[in-house]
């Protein structure tokens, strides 16, 4: 059971194989179990789940449904949910109880899937390990004292250790590209604007997008055609036709022109992981891919106008968390000003103290110009690079991570070191251009994966190549050891 | 050594749109608290703005009455401040690249003379909730149903030198805005609110000296008296060898002075960045054409039909084509009794003079515009005197009723028979034979003077009621028939 | 960029964020670490490059000016930390 794809567990569906409570249950019965070792999950939605799962099972019954009717699937506890708590990670809004729901949740609703939970996730979205959670870190299921990467790491645990057979995730630098490498999934951080962020805890407004994290490409696919969409809340909401992600997954490759930036194969990136990055190539090249070697010029400036703008964006965003409406507020402020700071000292954790501070002095008075502004600048170059190249072949790949998953505790100390995980992951947020990660190796028994970066509104491509490979290599079969 | 002052002013005007600048909750006034604050406006989590078309309308409407630049590009930036009634901890606003540019209008002076004033820009941004300091003992309470309203906030260059000009500036403004009908301008329920920028200066420097912001004063009288105070508090203290703080200041009315404002005193650094959650707004020129080709009669071209087409003096013209309320109360009359004048003489007389005494704006008379016209026919009738038309008036004021209710309940008819009139004019002339002979005797070019007793007899004869234009026709020949 | 203990206290405050004294240093040199990095930036000419705000090109979208939200007081109110009268509570300000 839990080893089945959503495309396979939606044919058994079909068939009356199996039902949706029965799927829904055994998961709820599987975390409730496993989940210790873990801390994938934030709160688990029994009740909730099971009365989704029944309506599912009359929808099916009725002949009314569509893939996703009945498929249990996690969130990560960033969206929204009515009635449920949503925590963004954070002592903030620990007791938070959303008043409505996401977008995204009421397009998963709508077509009556199931949720079994909201998962754990780096505070605010601030994060490349998940060690930055209010509600302890998340064990990466591929290695004891390993992090699943982050911020979506435990929307990554969770299907790594079949806690969940796929579940949402948001990228605002790599979040969901980067857990997925490190825990041998699929996910994909669509164009931005592509999925709706409206109801989902804003982190860095111009580079945050949803996606889905699975098994395999065809998974994301089935994902991203709930997701995906015009929605008339969300001004940056792409009004674009969405196309159906499945439809030409099986194109065959011959004639994809993939493009290898050199500065994506630097001194910096491990040897090994290097290495299951050419056999990937190779392998596109058996399939019928031409390779050609380009280049990124200003990759290495992604890392400090990331840090501007993201920052800058979420010191502004997480205004809002004052004590006055809603979240956290400290106990027995003196005056007004007590309340703010104490609220926000006490409700916040130290990464996302340093980069509220960070932005805040990032946009202060005589800093602009040469901090948002000049980031902002080069944001437009590291642009250009990528449409420049993206003239010549049709999708780039690279590695999605300098390394494999690190240990927990290893990088904590000095945090532009966690920073640099981020390499080859932050330019495409900086763009807006879509990408994925899908298992391409190993590497001392870790999973390696690869980065495949598309054109704007590009998906359908893009999953397109990553099923191919899926179709021709195992490695996304692979699951974690001793589970 | 002369003084002189620099005043500018930033003016605040509600947009009057259904909903609010970037949510579907509604603007409308007195709504009990925090029932008009959906999630957008409380800034729950994952919340997002979305543009209100009205707005955007509302603020180009404004440019083109002003002949200003409009920017075809603009953008909406970020404010960062904390603050209990600014719920995201920002106010959306505009600085970089405001909607509404350069551009001036005209204001006019008691003395007649007329002068420029520039306004700088004119931007979007959304009001902030409402702080109740005074409801609990040591909480203040928030209330966000005005969190979210479309606020323009326009600036003018500054062009003024004294609180007068300063003050028909404002009405100016307070014309155009409510006459194109963006901006309700109801003062005293904020929706119109006023900043003075004062500085003070000796006359022929052209180095500004330090300002001083006074803000959200919500009645002309009170702008008046603040400009007024600050500009004298300023030169009392730079006489006296000390320096002007650049700072905001709160007019108390009841002290008729200003003063600190506390939570302002440390500068803030507003960190200013365009907002990621909204885009470019984008507007072409057919856009812009067409709200200028809708605009409604501007106050200038009003005052200008007014002179031509009802022969109103310039003054007159210019009092009421300053309100459309009143402009339009005007036409009403005017053209409900064919009479220009008449109407002119009673709205801004006894009309003027009875909403004074009460506080009352025109919109609020218990008299309305035909209600008057009812009244003034019967004046041009000759039903009633005009004497009798202020008593009839002041009754319909107190709701006693229509004008010829009033009349017929207080019998105020006046006699127009002139068989009946003739018969009173001759019995007062029989029975006042002493200044019969004194008018005789008189010198002709004397005898005008004379009539005013006989008018006085008659009239009291009559209780008031024949009706002077016949009397005096009657009369005089009657009195000069006698003398030859 | 050298930031002192000052410049981040002045921060913190701008921030409305509340740091322990003895954390201060601590964050000194987390943020002089990050400004150091960030500092890479200025080796780039960018003299004449439009700044990007928005990865798409796309321009607002207007919203027609209907009400669409009713009062959802009530429930949006169950979350709050202290209200009263229908009026959310702050610790009392003076202007």
């Amino acid at each position: 059971m839990f080893s089945k794809t959503i495309a396979q567990l939606a044919i058994g569906l079909n068939k009356g194989e199996f039902s949706s409570c029965e799927i829904t249950q055994s998961y709820l019965d599987r975390i409730s179990a496993q989940d210790g070792k873990y801390n994938s999950y934030i709160t688990v939605t029994p009740e909730q789940a099971m009365a989704q799962a029944k309506a599912a099972d009359a929808v099916i019954s009725a002949g009314n449904a569509s893939i996703m009717t009945g498929i249990p699937i996690a969130h990560k506890d960033i969206f929204c949910t009515k009635g449920t708590r949503t925590s963004a990670g954070s002592k903030m809004l620990d007791n938070f109880i959303a008043p409505y729901d996401a977008t995204l949740i009421e397009k998963f609703n709508a077509v009556n899937s199931v949720s079994l939970g909201k998962t754990n996730m780096d505070e605010f979205a601030m994060g490349s390990s998940n060690e930055n959670s209010y509600y302890g870190a998340v064990t990466n299921p591929w290695g004891e004292n390993r992090v699943p990467g982050g911020s979506s790491g435990g929307s990554a645990a969770a299907v790594a250790a079949q806690l969940a057979p796929a579940a949402t995730g948001t990228d605002t630098g790599g979040s969901i590209r980067q857990p997925c490498a490190l825990t041998n999934l699929s996910g994909i951080k669509p164009t931005y604007g592509r999925v709706s962020r409206f109801g989902m805890i804003a982190f860095a407004s111009s580079l945050d997008q949803a996606g889905p994290i699975a098994k395999t490409a065809e998974d994301a696919a089935i994902l991203l055609n709930v997701m995906a969409g015009f929605d008339h809340k969300d001004s940056t909401s792409a009004d674009k036709p969405v196309s159906d992600y499945c439809a030409s997954l099986n194109q065959p490759l011959a004639g994809l022109k993939i493009g290898l930036p050199k500065e994506f194969f630097s001194e910096d990136l491990n040897p090994q992981v290097a290495a299951q990055i050419q056999a990937a190539v190779k392998e596109y090249q058996s399939l019928g891919a031409q390779i050609k070697e380009i280049s990124l010029p200003n990759t290495a400036l992604s890392i400090p106008a990331y840090y501007i703008i993201a920052p800058a964006e979420a010191s502004s965003n997480l205004s809002r968390f004052d004590g006055v409406r809603y979240g956290y507020r400290c106990e027995s402020p003196v005056d007004l000003e007590d309340m703010y700071k104490r609220s926000r000292g006490e409700g916040f954790g130290s990464e996302v103290k340093r980069r509220i501070l960070v932005g805040t002095y990032a946009l202060s008075e005589g800093f602009y110009d040469a901090y948002y502004k000049k980031a902002q600048q080069i944001r437009r170059l590291i642009q250009q690079d990528y449409i420049k190249a993206l003239k010549e072949v049709d999708v780039i790949m690279g590695p999605t991570t300098p390394q494999p998953a690190f240990k927990i505790g290893e990088k904590t100390s000095d945090p532009v070191e966690m920073y640099m995980e981020d390499i080859y992951t932050l330019s495409l947020n900086l763009a807006g251009l879509p990408g994925m990660s899908i298992p391409c190796g190993m590497v001392d028994g870790l999973p390696v994966g690869l980065q495949i970066i598309g054109n704007y509104f590009a998906e359908e491509r893009l999953l397109n190549v990553a099923h191919m490979f899926q179709q021709a290599t195992d490695w996304h079969k692979n699951t974690a050891p001793g589970l | 050594m002369e003084w002189e002052a620099v005043i500018g002013l930033e003016i605040h005007a509600q947009l009057a749109t259904t909903t609010k600048i970037f949510s579907g909750a509604s603007t409308a006034f007195g709504a009990q608290a925090n029932t008009q604050a959906c999630g957008i406006d409380l800034a729950l989590p994952g919340t997002l703005p979305v543009f209100n078309t009205k707005a955007l309308e509302m603020a180009v409407m404004f440019g083109t009455a002003i002949d200003a630049e409009i920017s075809k590009t603009s953008v909406f930036d970020r404010k960062n401040y904390f603050y209990p009634d600014s719920p995201k901890g920002y106010q959306t606003s505009q600085l970089f690249y405001p909607i509404v540019g350069l551009g001036s209008l005209e204001i006019e002076l008691s003395d007649g003379s007329t002068k420029q004033i520039g306004v700088t820009r004119a931007h979007l941004e959304e009001d902030a909730g409402k702080s109740l300091h005074d409801k609990f003992p040591s909480m203040t309470g928030i209330d966000l149903n005005r969190a979210g309203t479309p606020l323009l906030e326009i600036v003018s260059e500054p062009d003024m030198r004294s609180a007068e000009e300063a003050i028909a500036y404002a009405k100016k403004i307070h014309s155009i805005v409510t006459c194109i009908g963006i901006c309700d301008g109801n003062m005293a329920e904020g929706s119109f609110r006023v900043d003075c920028n004062v500085s003070v200066r000796h006359k022929g420097d052209d180095k500004l000296g330090n300002r001083t912001e006074t803000k959200n004063i919500n009645s002309f009288r009170f702008i008046e008296k603040a400009i007024k105070g600050e500009i004298i508090r300023q030169i009392e203290i730079l006489e006296d060898g000390g320096h002007i703080p650049q700072e905001t200041r709160l007019y108390d009315a009841e002290k008729d002075q200003t003063r600190t404002m506390r939570s302002k005193e440390e500068a803030n650094d507003y960190r200013y960045f365009p907002c990621p959650d909204l885009l470019p707004i984008v507007i072409e020129d057919d856009y812009i054409d067409a709200i200028r080709s809708k605009l409604p009669e501007l106050p200038d071209a009003k005052k200008q039909r007014f002179i031509d087409q009802y022969q109103l003096n310039k003054k007159d013209a210019g009092v009421i084509s300053s309100s459309t309320a009143q402009a339009d109360y005007f036409e009403i009359v005017a053209k409900g009794i064919k009479d220009a004048k008449l109407a002119a003489n009673w709205l801004l007389g006894e009309v003027a003079k009875t909403l004074n005494q009460n506080d009352l704006q025109i919109s609020e008379s218990p008299v309305d515009a035909d209600a008057l016209a009812a009244l003034l026919i019967r004046i041009k009738d000759n039903t009633i005197s005009v004497n009798a038309a202020k008593q009839v008036f002041e009754a319909m004021w107190n709701r006693q009723g229509s004008a010829d209710q009033i009349i017929a309940d207080k019998g105020l008819k006046q006699e127009t028979d002139s068989g009946a009139i003739e018969k009173i004019v001759r019995d007062v002339i029989a029975s006042s034979d002493k200044q019969v002979q004194q008018y005789i005797a008189a010198e002709p070019d004397k005898r005008g003077k004379m009539l005013g007793f006989f008018m006085g007899q008659i009239m009291k004869a009559s209780k008031g009621k024949a009706n002077p234009g016949q009397v005096q026709g009657l009369l005089k020949p009657i009195l000069d028939s006698m003398c030859d | 960029m050298a930031l002192d203990r000052q410049d981040v206290e002045k921060i913190a405050h701008l921030a409305r964020i509340n740091i322990n004294q003895e954390d201060i240093n601590e964050y000194l040199g987390n943020l002089t670490s990050i400004l150091d990095l960030v500092d890479q930036m200025q080796r780039v000419d960018t003299q004449n490059i439009e700044p990007l705000s928005h990865p798409l090109d796309a321009i607002q979208r207007l919203r027609a000016d209907n009400i669409t939200e009713s009062n959802q007081r009530e429930q949006l109110q169950q979350v709050a930390p202290a209200v009263e009268e229908g009026l959310f509570l702050v610790p009392k300000v003076i202007d």
